[in-house]
């Protein structure tokens, strides 16, 4: 059973056709990486299956349902229960602890839980850094803190955009593991990437150009999921 | 909400408060700049009007009681008007009796008085030497000392006929010189019971002088109802003082009014613009609780969370300000205290919170109107 169904997707920006015709299924469970230079519509077509933007015509379903037929209100309710983002840039909120970082999400989705919250620190391996502040975390540290809310609300999936893009290649390994083990219990993944390696540990890899979907790339030397 | 939510939404005020010190500092100086600035007109609006009318007072008795016969007003009719007068507005009752004396075949006027009166219903005296206090110590006006070289420490004797045309004679002990540029430069002065003593006379004054700080249509009301009250008995308005005093009062009521709700505005565009300046430092972190999930109620709920702690944290730091400002400003041109109005600590609060929750309305339109997606584009 498929978790997204994309079909014939286009989003212009005035002149600009930033995605074009873009047809694309992810199975649940699935991780799909998605590359393409700068400028191809990575990050409109992370927006706009995160729920963050609307199609100029197409259609998107995400678990059932179709969103270029949701009022911004209810784009907002599949935001906070179906999605979990991870981020370049990390966006911590930077007067909050790693701990309440995490329970921010909570906070907006039902209530806050400081137990549950904890345990997903320790997921991450950041169990004793949860007192500390963004700006005395590491970049990895951080991203993992990111990882550890995108996680929280349990989503049926989870968008990453460039998430190693900031990081060293020990941090990147860390953080590339943590994403292996999310997909081996079950998270379906989204990543955008511009790094080959990176997009290695996907199942698929979607090639954009110009807006439009090029090709798509079965990846080998990788076990399909149970 | 749930209680544990609005626990954390705590949190999250707690630690943008505590963790962004310097950027709230800012915002919290604003607020409290409005505040002192306000409580300090305030305070001075209901303090000067009643230090100007002491000042006022300082210029003299505002209200003089006479006989309304030819005999002198017997002390005894005063004393029945007294308990009419407010008693917390009056600032001082000061008999005088005046009676014709000669010394060395010199004719004098001695005026009998109240010392410890006179300094209040005539605060202008300057005395040189001491104010008497025995019953033989006597002043003498600046303009006889001057012209019978008479100074503090020399004997005077004197000697006179009452009422009633019976001598007297005593020698009395200059202790001061009194100054006033006034009538009373011409005069001795003498405690009017010890006069009263010498001259065997009965208990008497030509005139009553009183300082009442009160305006001057309640004066001229008190004053028809001691007439009617006391026979014999005439209460008289000094009105040159009075009126002058009311015109004065009534402008500066105006102006201060008028003040005040400059600065009130003027704190308004300082939240406002202060808030507006929050939400765009913060659009990427409004952003992201949106793309969180967040709805347009919570961020909007929580930013006037944020204000109504921004409001009363500025309000009451303003408050204590505005206090100190107030005191300074009056120590400084009247010499005295300001009497401190506790309840407008409160009062100040709430209008502060009221003006920065008015103040965020605009910024909180502008952070629901914050699109999600910037969080990818990462601006
Ligand atoms: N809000 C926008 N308004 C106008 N053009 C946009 C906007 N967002 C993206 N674009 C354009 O759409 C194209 C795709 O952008 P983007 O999705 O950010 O690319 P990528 O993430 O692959 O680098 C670019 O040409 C970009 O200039
Ligand atoms: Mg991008």
């Amino acid at each position: 059973m498929n978790i997204l169904d994309i079909r014939d997707l286009c989003k212009i920006y005035g002149q600009v056709a930033a995605l074009l015709d873009i047809t694309l299924s992810v199975g649940q469970g699935e991780w799909v990486a998605i590359m393409g230079p700068s400028g191809s519509g990575k990050t409109t077509m992370m927006n706009i299956i995160g729920c963050m933007d609307k199609a100029s015509s197409g259609s998107v379903i995400l678990d059932r349902q179709d969103l270029s037929r949701l009022s911004p209100a209810e784009l907002t309710a599949i935001r906070r229960d179906k999605i979990g983002l991870v981020f370049q840039q990390f966006h911590l909120i930077p007067y909050l602890t790693a701990l309440e970082n995490v329970m921010v999400a909570q906070y907006y989705h039902s209530l806050t839980d400081e137990d549950e919250a904890m345990q997903a620190l320790v997921r991450v391996g950041l169990g004793d850094r949860a007192g500390h502040l963004p700006r005395q975390l590491s970049g990895g540290e951080q991203q993992r803190v990111c990882i550890a809310r995108a996680l929280i609300n349990s989503p049926s999936l989870l968008l990453a955009d460039e998430p190693t893009g900031n990081l060293d290649e020990a941090n990147e390994t860390i953080v590339m593991n943590l994403l292996e083990q999310l997909h081996r219990e079950g998270s379906t993944i989204v990543l955008v990437t511009h790094d080959l390696e990176v997009a290695a540990h996907a199942q698929r890899t979607v090639f954009l150009e110009h807006g439009r979907l090029a090709r798509i790339e079965r990846n080998t030397g990788r076990l399909p999921p149970e | 909400m749930g209680n544990r939510s609005s626990r954390f939404l705590f949190k999250m005020l707690a630690g943008s408060l505590l963790r962004r010190r310097s950027r709230m500092a800012v915002a919290l100086f604003g607020i409290a700049l409005g505040a002192t600035a306000l409580l300090g007109m305030v305070t001075l609006c209901y303090d000067i009007p009643r230090q100007l009318t002491r000042e006022f007072r300082s210029y003299g008795a505002n209200m003089v009681f006479l006989s309304s016969g030819q005999a002198p007003l017997s002390l005894d009719a005063v004393e029945k008007a007294v308990p009419l007068l407010p008693g917390d507005h009056l600032l001082g009752l000061t008999p005088f009796r005046y009676l014709p004396v000669r010394s060395a075949m010199v004719p004098y006027t001695m005026a009998g008085t109240d010392f410890s009166q006179a300094a209040k219903t005539s605060p202008y005296w300057r005395v040189e030497g001491r104010w008497p206090e025995k019953e033989n110590e006597i002043l003498i006006g600046a303009d006889i000392a001057e012209f019978a070289r008479l100074e503090p420490g020399r004997t005077l004797p004197i000697d006179g006929r009452n009422s009633s045309m019976s001598r007297f004679r005593k020698d009395l002990l200059i202790c001061g010189v009194l100054r006033t540029g006034g009538a009373e430069d011409g005069l001795l002065f003498m405690n009017l019971a010890a006069m009263e003593a010498m001259t065997g006379e009965g208990r008497l004054a030509d005139v009553v002088e009183i300082s009442l700080s009160m305006k001057e249509e309640d004066l001229r009301a008190l004053a028809a109802a001691i007439q009617a009250a006391v026979p014999g008995l005439e209460a008289r308005l000094v009105t040159r003082v009075t009126q002058s005093e009311a015109s004065v009062l009534g402008k500066l009521d105006m102006l201060v009014t008028l003040v005040a709700m400059v600065v009130l505005l003027l704190t308004m565009i300082c939240v406002a613009t202060t808030m507006m300046t929050v939400v765009l430092e913060r659009r990427r972190e409004i952003g992201l609780k949106k793309a969180l999930g967040a709805e347009n109620r919570r961020i909007v709920e929580e930013f006037l969370a944020e204000g109504i702690l921004l409001g009363a944290m500025g309000g009451l730091g303003g408050a204590l300000c505005g206090f100190a400002f107030a005191q300074l400003v009056c120590m400084h041109v009247f010499g005295r205290s300001i009497d401190i109005v506790f309840s407008l600590i409160p009062l100040t609060v709430l209008v502060s919170v009221g003006i920065t929750i008015a103040a965020c309305l605009a910024p909180a339109r502008q952070a629901m109107n914050v699109e999600p997606a910037l969080v990818l584009r990462g601006e």
